[in-house]
């Protein structure tokens, strides 16, 4: 689904990413784990396309992103620890700017499902600025999937969520990866991250240090691994 | 959806979310208003003399106004970072620009449609008898005025000094611009139309160039 080959990136003198080499099969839940720096969000605006890799190359679906990037945006969704998300329109106004954007068909009836996946039907209508941080959140997760994306990015999703929204964020990742969508989550919780992931990668320095299946091992384990790779780099 | 269809969207949410906050156009009304009337007692000139001064102080006053409006024109997608939010939506990019400057340029309509016979009346001054060519050259002013505006502010919002960047970048690039609105509409109200037709073509000139380049810069921009 996802095969970056080689991918860096160069900001001025400052090399950020120094050779990425990844590969997510369809319908594989990815975690990525890396000290502040290591490019792990470099690495998902890349594979967002939202920002271009100075060398390497970058296939979705088969498809060349230098070439089919408007085709391939349609496949992606992305949640940030920013929203994305308008302050001045209301809840169901972001949703269906979102969809139209995206072409969605039915959007009427996907907008009000999503509303109350993410229990937000009864704030419809109030403009964001005044929603909590975790209610942006979950209007967030709902934007991201407005299109119903196989592949879905996460850059730190958790940040500054309560429990409820750690709860329906949780939920809607069961739910995606129990319907073969392609996850690629960046965290620095290793119990969010371990626990549903098929492959995790750790980035350190701009460089993959590590890869493995972590399944077979326990988050302690995981721990010493990850600092010894963090301090070794 | 085509591209029209794109920035038909995409307008709709500046639309939205202007009638929401009035933001961008209270700061422009109130500041050109203020001008009108502070000009209109502050300065003390023979009438045969306003149709000199007049034109100027008209076009100075909109290119600031213009200016506190730009300010504000992507604020609102650097807010929650939603700049990013468009960027992932399969849409060409320069639909984000075209929005944006329609936007503005509907706003300065407004803000043109309620200053400039305010003006008028501070200056105690007759409504021109060319309408249609005083009409043409705000149009064609503010269009050249507000492609380049627009981009420029753009750029400017991916700063931190933003408001002081945008007038350091704009005012050189606008001010052949406001030399030939100033001249064609200092001849509109002079009634002598001798010299117009270069400064016309002058700014229709200045409208076209400035057209292209967000074009072909505007997706590097959103890059950076």
């Amino acid at each position: 689904m996802i095969v970056a080959k080689g991918l860096t990136k160069q900001i001025g003198s400052k090399r950020i990413l120094k050779g990425i080499d990844l590969e997510v099969a369809a319908g594989e839940f990815v975690t990525c784990f890396g000290p502040n720096g290591a490019g792990k969000s470099t690495t998902l605006k890349i594979l967002a396309l939202l920002s271009k890799a100075s060398s390497g190359q970058l296939f979705i679906d088969g498809m060349d992103v230098s070439k089919h990037g408007d085709v391939l945006r349609k496949k992606v969704g992305v949640i940030s620890h920013n929203t994305f998300l308008y302050d001045n329109l209301s809840a169901r106004e972001n949703l269906v700017f979102y969809g139209k954007m995206y072409e969605v068909q039915d959007l009427n009836k996907r907008v009000e499902k999503l509303l109350e996946d993410v229990g937000l039907t009864y704030a419809a209508n109030d403009t964001v600025r005044t929603f909590s941080r975790g209610m942006q959140q979950r209007l967030a997760i709902a934007r991201s999937l407005v299109h119903n994306p196989p592949i879905l990015l996460m850059d730190e999703p958790y940040t500054g969520l309560d429990e409820m929204a750690k709860g329906i964020l949780n939920s809607v990742l069961q739910q995606l990866s129990q319907s073969k969508h392609t996850v690629f989550l960046i965290t620095h919780d290793f119990d969010q991250g371990l626990e549903q992931s098929d492959q995790t990668v750790v980035l350190v320095g701009g460089r993959i240090v590590h890869r493995c299946d972590p399944k077979g091992i326990g988050r302690e384990d995981f721990r010493h691994l990850y600092l010894k790779l963090v301090e070794g780099a | 959806m085509n591209f029209a269809g794109k920035v038909r969207v995409l307008l709709w949410k500046e639309v939205k979310s202007e009638l929401r906050t009035k933001e961008m156009l209270s700061a422009m009304l109130v500041f050109a208003l203020l001008v009108a009337v502070s000009f209109g007692f502050a300065l003390e000139i023979a009438k045969d003399e306003v149709a000199k001064v007049l034109p100027g102080v008209i076009w100075v006053t909109l290119a600031f106004a213009g200016i506190l409006g730009l300010n504000r024109s992507f604020v609102s997608e650097r807010q929650n970072d939603c700049i990013y939010g468009l960027m992932l939506c399969p849409v060409d990019r320069s639909a984000i620009y075209v929005a944006k400057t329609l936007m503005n340029l509907m706003l300065m309509a407004v803000v043109e449609l309620i200053a400039i016979p305010m003006f008028f009346i501070m200056f105690n001054y007759p409504l021109p008898a060319n309408l249609g060519l005083l009409i043409l050259v705000l149009f064609l002013g503010t269009y050249a005025f507000m492609v380049i505006g627009t981009f420029l502010s753009a750029l400017a919002a991916s700063t931190r000094i933003s408001e002081i960047l945008l007038p350091i970048l704009m005012i050189p690039l606008i001010v052949p611009v406001l030399i030939c609105a100033v001249q064609v509409t200092g001849g509109v109200f002079s009634g002598d139309l001798s010299g117009v037709s270069l400064y016309l073509k002058l700014l229709v000139t200045f409208g076209a160039i400035y057209s292209g380049l967000p074009f072909i810069l505007f997706d590097y921009l959103l890059e950076v």
